[in-house]
């Protein structure tokens, strides 16, 4: 499967697993524009899988009331360059539901998928990688992944995790990564950060698109200089894996 | 020897203007609405359907570019919609503003910019009128404020123009465009109330082209009558394929703002040829049926060609004469775009601040380095 193949498994499998699940956002219902969620509506019915108007403040804002009642909310926005009228939702709503209702509320089943990252013609706002600007957030989480078989078991993880949740999908990758996918639903933890490759003279970190980059690095260090590099997938930008990173 | 007129062309066998019955406008909260009838002058009719069949062409032509792939990026062309940006233009002076969302190469024309700036700005080039450092979707003029990328964004930057206008006391309007994918989004409802509190001199136009990128308007919208969604804002919804409509109704609403009556809401029915981009082909979620029924039936140029040439204004012959030239003006213009050199890799980083000291700017990896000069 490709990483949008991985998606779209991920997704038909969370409805499948989770009658409450619901999948929305623009232009989902046709299959979305990198074609993620292809196929879900024929599946699974109008009612759990459909588009909403041009409003990313109200979808996030949508999405946080529908996880509150208790169903899965799977929101899509459809480009991370756009998520920016639902900042105020996910850091002042979303992130601080819990805290401050004294753990009586909660909005732990949203998740919010975004394709992220520059993608060669993308230019100001196809294009960026707003992760940071939610990185110092506490209350929600974030993960990017660098391949379809991680994206799937991450996504599935995050759709799980009774926390909010912010998925960045690299559109570069969308097409151009392929990878042996498991049909049947599994899932890789969040907050641990995979080494790729050990080394002993310094430590690359990365995530997303990056990480097939500095994999390269890592071999021209090696290659070139001598230096042996160890290389870590961070996968979960928020909390992240400080403990393996700094080992 | 005996002279024998063959033929000849006498510029006074045309009529000098006429009078013509455009589509009355559904009104909000409006006792009286534009005017049902319109003059329209032998010059006025020629440079109208110059501009038009100039937009037009431009734009097959950077479809052509497109996929040729010399112009690369995003591409969202306007073909179907000129009727809009001309009558529009009609109505306001070059003093008034103007702003809008991405499919604005119409707009940058009737706002005074070269064909050749455009198109070179498509291809990236130094001679593009933002530089080549824009594209598409950011193009600006005097009085021009673009060409913006975010879907509504532009709105309450529109009301801030309008303020500027009410605030400088030189009686100028701001008009800001949206399109029907665009009205749904909670920007333009705080703009609403911002500019009818204040009365700002701010004209809110929605080109509705019925389809917001994929989507119908009746699938994104609880109301599909984009010209009273101001509510409390009075509004007109107008035949946008009609130049001669756009024209009295813009007139009408520039004449509301200036009086000081506060904003006005105009929905522009119109239609686009093309997808929402080069990249949608457009017939996923309408039919070809459709697209060739408005282009047989609504086209606007054919619209303004067929009523010159019924009443007297102009010849066909006169009319292709101009369709030779804008051709020609449009060719030479793309030769500009394709052989102008692209804007040195030293300017890349440059108008990131003001008046701050060089510093630098990393690229696409570790080693390149641009300088940002202010």
């Amino acid at each position: 499967m490709n990483l949008f193949q991985s998606i779209t498994s991920a997704l038909d499998n969370a409805l499948a697993k989770d009658p409450t699940a619901v999948v929305f956002g623009e232009d989902v219902a046709f299959g979305g524009v990198f074609r993620c969620t292809v196929g879900l509506r024929d599946k699974y019915g109008k009612d759990r899988v459909f588009n909403t108007p041009l409003c990313e403040q109200g979808i996030v804002g949508f999405g946080i009331g529908v996880a509150v009642a208790g169903a899965t909310a799977i929101a899509e926005i459809q480009f991370a360059d756009y998520i920016f009228p639902a900042f105020d939702q996910i850091v002042n709503e979303a992130a601080k539901y819990r805290y401050r209702s004294g753990d009586l509320f909660n909005c732990g089943n949203l998740t919010i998928r975004a394709p992220w990252g520059c993608v060669g013609h993308g230019a100001l706002y196809h294009s960026q990688s707003p992760e940071a600007f939610f990185a110092h957030c506490p209350g929600i989480k974030i993960v990017i992944p660098r391949s379809p078989l991680q994206a799937k078991g991450l996504l599935l993880s995050c759709i799980e995790d009774k926390n909010p949740c912010i998925f960045f999908e690299p559109k570069i990758l969308y097409r151009a990564a392929v990878e042996q996918v498991p049909v049947e639903p599994y899932n890789i933890p969040l907050s641990q950060a995979e080494v790729l490759q050990t080394g002993s003279d310094v430590t690359l970190v990365a995530w997303g698109t990056q990480v097939h980059v500095i994999k390269e690095v890592a071999a021209m260090a090696q290659e070139k200089l001598g230096v042996s590099c160890e290389v870590i997938d961070l996968r979960t930008i928020l909390p992240w894996d400080a403990e393996t990173v700094c080992k | 020897a005996s002279r024998v007129m063959v033929a000849s062309r006498n510029y006074a066998d045309f009529a000098s203007e006429a009078t013509f019955e455009v589509k009355k406008c559904d009104l909000h909260r409006l006792e009286e609405g534009p005017s049902t009838t319109a003059v329209m002058t032998r010059e006025e009719g020629l440079h109208y359907y110059k501009t038009m069949q100039t937009i037009r062409r431009m734009e097959l032509k950077s479809d052509q570019l497109y996929k040729q792939k010399i112009i690369r990026g995003f591409c969202h062309l306007y073909d179907g919609q000129e009727a809009c940006c001309v009558g529009l233009e009609a109505a306001i002076k070059p003093t008034d503003h103007v702003i809008t969302a991405y499919r604005a190469h119409g707009f940058t024309y009737a706002r005074g910019v070269p064909v050749r700036e455009i198109l070179a700005e498509l291809t990236g080039r130094k001679g593009g009128c933002v530089k080549g450092k824009g594209g598409s979707m950011h193009m600006y003029t005097k009085n021009f404020y673009g060409g913006n990328g975010i879907v509504g964004a532009q709105v309450p930057l529109g009301a801030g123009i309008a303020l500027a206008c009410k605030y400088f006391g030189k009686n100028e309007v701001c008009l800001t465009l949206y399109g029907d994918g665009a009205a749904n989004q909670g920007q333009i409802f705080e703009t609403y109330n911002m500019a009818a509190l204040w009365k700002l001199p701010c004209i809110f136009i929605c080109e509705n082209n019925r389809y917001g990128m994929g989507t119908s308007v009746e699938r994104a919208a609880a109301s599909t009558d984009y010209y009273k969604r101001g509510d409390f804002i009075p509004g007109l919804r107008v035949d946008g394929m009609d130049v001669l409509c756009v024209r009295e109704a813009a007139k009408f609403a520039v004449e509301h703002c200036r009086a000081g009556k506060g904003p006005i809401v105009m929905e522009l029915q119109t239609y686009r040829y093309h997808g929402h981009s080069m990249s949608d082909p457009g017939i996923s979620y309408r039919t070809r049926e459709e697209i060739q029924e408005v282009r047989s039936k609504s086209d606007p140029i054919t619209l303004l060609k067929d009523r010159m040439v019924n009443n007297n204004l102009a010849s066909i012959e006169e009319l292709k004469e101009i369709d030779v030239a804008v051709r020609k003006e449009i060719e030479e213009a793309a030769q500009f775009a394709t052989t102008d050199p692209e804007p040195p890799l030293e300017e890349l980083g440059n108008h990131i601040y003001f008046n701050e000291p060089p510093f630098e700017v990393r690229g696409p990896n570790q080693w390149i380095r641009y300088k940002s000069v202010s």
